[in-house]
């Protein structure tokens, strides 16, 4: 870059510097304060209830030993919910990258005797396969222009159903994986309590936080969502942006399915079933906008935090399982109000 | 003859809307070239294809008299190109700061954006060129709370903050008060006074004409004429500009 140094700041012009004042603050920050607000007003509301459950330490390590599973897909997701996209398909990603995975582990068998090399194989080609559907998902809908809505509603049916196909709907153990040592790297427990899952997971908020907020490629992702012809006009290649937020999604996608299945060290075809909603859930609930250009990291992994709470606390409230889903869509539709209200306020 | 930018024989087409047709068109050396003709004459249409958005159906580009096979609109900008565009091109829910370096962050030695580097430069851009005094305005500020005057500048700096050859401006007086025309229309000349070459399109004829060097007239997706201003009174080229609205011709 040549031409980025037209003089530079002079003595006559003071530097630029940033004073706090509340109201700045404030509208800089509006989403995640208004998340994190939610998120202790509840968590004050389950300890004053259930003090018992949620003064021990038992119900957190519970916590961070599940709510990785969706939290992980979250952050990429909130990526491609920023630039005014949707990605319906990562539940299926999440079981075809097993099926990658076992695909390879299988085939090594009489090559490679060393349990842990195959894994790290049959790992690695998990990974690969996340990435590649990731990518046909984000080419299928720059290159012909289809809604990302429709176009992933179509490949999370057929990636599903490619699993089922190809595993002939069975089930069966991963026991074999607690021989390699990515076992303990990915679902061990530090000290016996700390679950590694959740160390994976604060590395992929902090390096998605970096990419977001520090990266050309967040920058970009903002302006895509926010203004897709204005970017094109100052010369966004939207197309590839938009493709490698899909790409990421897929591979983080791939990488919960891997530890969701360590953890149990089994394989169901069904892997994911049940993530959809939880996933999309924590990204609005954290503040990012449907329409996109505004979003953050820190307000989808509070969110992944309150969804995932909601269902233990419920019960240890003393209501019975009945009632989840109910507090759940209460707390989904007061929170988006609110974001929707903060918004305004600070535009 | 070497130009600074040259089409020849440029056509483009959208799908069954023809919407130019064979266009000859020069930029000189330090030349300002204002772009006249009514709505839908295929003015944006051209200046797009001059700053790599659109590609035109049939013809050549060429920038100091070298042809330029794919142009894009990275590599217009890395010619030297910098436009402002019609429709401002801005994204209104960020910053000041990310819009002014929008498309082209600056970045530290890690590759990660220089964030306050480009506070710094944004800020110092706000007082020395956009003549923002508010308070209320930083380099934090939303862009979508900005007056149409405030938005219009901030497209304008930005395109001068990165030193362009070429500037291209399409009705950049849209939404400016009188005295931001005027800062505008001034604005046009240092380009001319600092060496360098601009296209300059406005419904007004009246800026046009007071800052243009030569006019070239479209009409329906052709060039219907063209004069230099030095010989032409502006009585006669606003009697032209009529006649071609309603005729097609110029004479």
């Amino acid at each position: 870059m040549s031409n980025q140094t037209k003089g530079s700041t002079s003595a006559a012009n003071p530097p630029y510097k940033e004073t706090f004042t509340p109201g700045r603050f404030a509208r800089a920050y509006g989403a995640q304060l208004g998340i994190l607000g939610v998120f202790f007003a509840l968590w004050i509301i389950f300890i004053v209830s259930a003090p018992d459950t949620f003064l021990s330490s038992r119900i957190y390590f519970a916590f961070m030993s599940t709510i990785p599973f969706f939290a992980i897909m979250a952050i990429p997701l909130t990526m491609v919910v920023i630039a005014g996209e949707m990605d319906l398909s990562f539940p299926s990603i999440m079981a075809m990258g097993m099926v990658a995975f076992s695909f390879v582990y299988n085939a090594t068998a009489t090559s490679i005797v060393s349990v842990s090399t195959r894994v790290t194989l049959a790992f690695i080609a998990a990974l690969f396969c996340g990435s590649l559907i990731g990518w046909l998902n984000g080419w299928i809908i720059v290159k012909f222009g289809i809604p990302s809505l429709v176009a992933t509603i179509g490949t999370q049916f057929f990636w599903r159903g490619a699993v089922l196909v190809l595993t002939e709907g069975k089930n069966y153990t991963l026991s074999f994986v607690k021989e390699s040592f990515l076992h303990p790297g990915l679902v061990g427990k530090i000290g016996g309590y700390f679950p590694m899952q959740m160390v994976w997971l604060i590395i992929i908020a902090i390096l998605g936080w970096v990419l977001l907020n520090r990266h050309k490629f967040g920058a970009h992702i903002y302006l895509i969502g926010d203004n897709v012809h204005s970017a094109e006009l100052m010369g966004v290649n939207t197309g590839r942006i938009r493709i490698q937020a899909f790409m990421l999604v897929g591979l983080l996608s791939a990488f919960a399915g891997v530890v969701a299945s360590f953890h149990v060290a089994y394989f169901w075809p069904s892997l994911g079933d049940g993530l959809l909603l939880r996933t999309l859930a924590s990204v609005f609930l954290g503040g990012t906008s449907v329409f996109g250009g505004t979003g953050t990291i820190l307000g989808t992994f509070l969110g992944a935090f309150i969804i995932g709470a909601i269902e233990a606390a419920t019960v240890a409230v003393g209501l019975t399982g009945f009632w989840t889903q109910l507090i759940y869509g209460l707390i989904i539709v007061l929170s988006v109000i609110m974001h929707t209200y903060l918004r305004r306020r600070t535009e | 003859m070497d130009y600074r930018l040259e089409l020849r024989n440029v056509s483009k087409s959208f799908g069954e809307v023809q919407a130019l047709t064979n266009i000859n068109f020069q930029l000189g050396r330090n030349e300002i070239v204002g772009l006249l003709g009514d709505n839908g004459a295929g003015k944006s249409t051209l200046i797009k294809i001059m700053t790599g958005y659109h590609h035109p159906t049939s013809g050549e580009i060429l920038f100091n008299g070298q042809e330029i096979d794919h142009l894009t609109v990275a590599k217009a900008r890395q010619l030297g190109v910098e436009a402002v565009y019609q429709e401002r091109a801005l994204a209104e829910l960020q910053t000041l700061w990310r819009n002014i370096f929008l498309g082209r962050e600056l970045r530290n030695q890690w590759g990660l954006l220089d964030v306050n580097q480009m506070k710094q430069e944004t800020y110092r851009l706000m007082n020395q060129s956009m003549g923002f005094t508010s308070s209320a305005v930083n380099p934090n500020s939303r862009v979508g709370s900005f007056s149409g005057g405030e938005k219009q500048g901030v497209a304008i700096v930005r395109a001068l903050y990165f030193d362009a050859e070429i500037i291209i401006l399409d009705e950049p007086t849209m939404g400016l008060s009188l005295k931001e025309t005027a800062k505008l229309i001034g604005f046009v000349r240092d380009i001319k006074r600092a060496g360098k070459s601009a296209i300059f399109i406005d419904h007004n004829v009246v800026h046009v004409y007071n800052a243009a060097d030569r006019i070239v007239v479209i009409d329906r997706g052709r060039i219907a004429g063209e004069f230099l201003t030095k010989d032409i009174t502006l009585d006669t080229l606003m009697e032209k500009m009529i006649r071609v609205a309603e005729t097609g011709k110029l004479e």
